[in-house]
């Protein structure tokens, strides 16, 4: 072994990761977002991807849906950090895996190109809920709700008929049936 | 309608109802209206330092030996920038600060104006929480909103960014609604299911160790004394954080001394063995762990702790008990005198091997060291001071680096909020300006800063704070005209290359005393320690003291890097023999 030359242990072990979708709760005040991405940043948390939106006008409350990536020791954490923030009121945490949970991501899709072309790219989506918003003679605008695997394979897909260009959300969620988030 | 006040006037009413005597501070441009105030509130005294940081670590020395909120007061920009040192620091060793920094008016934020800087984002990693005030009626709400966080659950450093308009503008004044105790968060989240659940832990082991940290003194003092009951009630043997004593007294027999890189052969051993390990108030630091993969392998864990995001954090446990330290060892040590009244008796025959084997850990005694007649070494003037100081109540504060570490080994602490030392953050420069706070705060104690030359020096402008307020602080500065500490790693680790840790060209101290107005004495021999030692308790004035010990002295015990606790290396004595006695010992 190699004289270990820090003043800090090196640990060698390796935890599987695991995918979670962490739903938090939080006053809408100025920064609050920074304290959230500052948390994650500051303890080398990753953030796949992230939706924040108020929910509730007169509460003055938003919802922020991150899906993130840790071994369950660091998705603990990540909770329970979480919780310590002042301004956040609750925090919920599931597996990407969770049967119980709907997860859906938006993506707005670019196609440019001749007649048959655009028509081929929106039979592709036809399982992800196409919407055209947009229809020139040239170009189309759809929009599809799916998972985030099922846009990213999409992508690649439509390349081919003249997808020039791709805007996406993060992933947001809701508990199947009556239940909801506690 | 009710009266106006202008948003100067309601930072100084809040300080009032929250009942702040002391602010430490520095003026500036963006907080002229509240220094301008000032004058009108007789209660509160500001004691003006001589660097912001140096603020900050005054108020974390108040409020350590205190138990109270430390308040800061600085402007903006460079204001702010230089607190953060103190205020990181205080959030990691859960220290309860306040501090109200000036900012540049409102319609100026954003534009890169004269002393502006973002200081509610750069602050945010280093608060508990902060707050940018942009409207005079949140003023009152926010100060208030800030002591609560400050002081509730787990301690800790926030902050409240006022623009210099809203210091002018008016605003009617509420007074804080009842306190609520939880920071809008419960702190005992325990039920009494896993408390009978210790006990029942406690009545099996053979091999128990206590494991109290810093957690036990934020508590209060009956959380020093319910853990005195708990230790007595149980017959365990216990050992302490760097940041936990005082919480129990070190000269008594079921003490094993400090624990961790720098603790005693003893502790770390029995931590390593045992069976149940209780955790009361620590957060299982790096400094303590060693090597987390081989951290005391065969134990049952307990962790007692008031913030859940401690439990599981680095070491995972087996029973986590969140909730602050007083209510859990007051429900404990009632339960078991309601169930289990005889558990001294039944426990006493169960652990009597197990305090045979670390009788045998304590007759190495990893804290000796070769004595000498000719230089003065660094312990053995720890140990003089603490001799010739223990029939006082005497508060210390430290420095970072060797001579912290010889501090904590051999001066013993009786009583809780007595040691003022930066652990977490490690800074250097902490421990003047922390000695000026703890002076203010126990204006006729003893209050000796044990110090490094080269970390006294980074806060040394201090000096001329003590001498304005006539606190009469102590100085002992261990010279041995290194880093020693980094040295001591650079021998170690780095072949003995020592880049840049000699300190050429250091000040005469005895004459930088007489600069700043104080008296500085100077000891050169083992011979002359005694009678200086006693020279500078009995001057009634801030001293500085410059102790000239032995230059390559190295701090032993030590837990090398990346190695479990029991694979400590011993000092050099051990080193000259080369022996190896049992697995326990192995030297590298």
């Amino acid at each position: 072994m190699t004289k270990a030359r820090s003043a800090y242990s090196i640990s060698n072990k390796k935890e599987k990761f695991d995918t979670h979708i962490i739903v938090v709760w939080v006053d809408n005040e100025a920064g609050v977002l920074a304290r959230i991405a500052g948390l994650f940043s500051g303890r080398g948390y990753n953030i796949e991807s992230l939706a924040v939106a108020e929910v509730d006008k007169k509460l003055n409350i938003s919802r922020i849906t991150i899906v993130t990536t840790g071994t369950p020791q660091v998705i603990n954490q990540i909770r329970l950090q979480l919780k310590k923030l002042v301004p956040v009121h609750n925090v919920a945490d599931f597996k990407r895996e969770d049967k119980q949970v709907i997860f859906k991501e938006m993506a707005l899709l670019k196609v440019v190109g001749k007649n048959g072309k655009r028509e081929k790219a929106l039979k592709a989506c036809k399982k992800y809920n196409p919407v055209i918003l947009d229809k020139t003679n040239k170009s189309y605008v759809i929009q599809v709700t799916a998972l985030r695997r099922e846009i990213d394979k999409m992508i690649v897909d439509l390349k081919k008929f003249g997808l020039v260009s791709v805007s996406r959300t993060g992933a947001v969620a809701m508990t199947r049936g009556s239940e909801i988030f506690k | 309608m009710s009266k106006l006040y202008t948003g100067a006037e309601i930072v100084f009413k809040c300080l009032e109802d929250q009942e702040v005597e002391f602010i430490f501070g520095y003026p500036g441009g963006a907080v002229l209206p509240i220094y301008d105030e000032l004058k009108n509130h007789k209660s509160i005294k500001h004691i003006l330092a001589r660097h912001e940081q140096g603020a900050g670590h005054a108020a974390e020395g108040y409020a350590r030996s205190s138990g109270k909120p430390g308040i800061v007061l600085v402007t903006s920009g460079p204001g702010a920038t230089n607190v953060v040192t103190a205020l990181t620091d205080a959030y990691m060793d859960s220290v309860p600060l306040v501090c109200i920094s000036g900012q540049v008016p409102t319609h100026l934020i954003g534009t890169d104006a004269f002393q502006e800087c973002d200081t509610t984002g750069i602050t945010r990693p280093c608060t508990k929480h902060n707050w940018l005030v942009k409207d005079v009626k949140d003023l009152a709400k926010t100060i208030h909103k800030a002591f609560e966080v400050a002081t509730t659950g787990r301690p800790g450093p926030v902050l409240v960014d006022i623009p210099k308009d809203i210091q002018f503008n008016k605003s009617s004044y509420t007074k804080q609604k009842k306190q609520n105790k939880f920071n809008g968060k419960l702190n005992n989240l325990y039920s009494q299911k896993e408390i009978d659940e210790l006990i029942k832990l406690i009545t099996k082991s053979k091999k128990p160790i206590i494991y109290s940290g810093g957690g036990v003194i934020n508590s209060g003092t009956e959380a020093s004394q319910l853990l005195r009951e708990l230790v007595d009630l149980t017959g365990f043997p216990i050992t302490s954080t760097l940041q936990g004593l005082g919480a129990f007294p070190g000269e008594d027999t079921q003490f094993l001394g400090m624990l961790g890189m720098h603790g005693t052969y003893e502790a770390n051993n029995a931590m390593h063995d045992c069976d149940l390990m209780i955790n009361v108030g620590a957060r299982f630091d790096d400094r303590i762990t060693g090597k987390i993969d081989e951290f005391s392998p065969k134990s049952k864990k307990v962790h007692i702790d008031i913030d859940p995001s401690s439990i599981n954090k680095n070491v995972k446990v087996d029973l986590a008990i969140v909730g602050d330290v007083s209510s859990v060892l007051r429900t404990t040590i009632k339960t078991i005198k309601k169930f289990k009244p005889n558990i001294s008796k039944s426990n006493k025959s169960n652990i009597s091997k197990w305090w045979e084997q670390i009788q045998k850990w304590q007759s190495v005694n990893s804290l000796g060291y070769i004595n000498s007649k000719e230089s003065i070494k660094p312990q053995y003037a720890v140990q003089r001071l603490y001799e010739l100081t223990k029939n006082k109540d005497t508060f210390i504060t430290t420095e970072v680096g060797q001579h912290q570490m010889w501090a904590a080994q051999h001066f013993k602490f009786d009583k809780p909020n007595r040691w003022m030392t930066s652990g977490g953050l490690g800074t250097m420069g902490y421990g003047l300006p922390a000695a000026v706070g703890v002076q203010i705060a126990n204006p006729n104690k003893l209050v000796i800063d044990i110090a490094g030359e080269a970390s006294v020096l980074m806060t040394m402008q201090e000096m001329s704070t003590a001498v304005q307020y006539s606190l009469p602080i102590k100085i002992f500065i261990l010279n041995n005209e290194y880093m020693g500490m980094v040295r001591q790693w650079q021998e170690l680790l780095h072949d003995k290359n020592y880049s840049e840790s000699y300190t050429a060209a250091l000040p005469d101290f005895v004459k930088l005393a007489e600069a700043y107005g104080c008296v500085g004495i100077r000891a050169k021999t083992p011979e002359e320690l005694d009678d200086k030692i006693i020279e500078m308790i009995n001057t009634d004035r801030p001293v500085i003291f410059d102790c000239l010990v032995d230059k390559v002295e190295n701090c032993f015990p030590m837990i090398p890097s990346g190695k479990p606790h029991n694979q400590m290396i011993l000092g050099p004595k051990d080193q000259e023999e080369n022996k190896i006695t049992g697995k326990g010992k192995s030297l590298v």
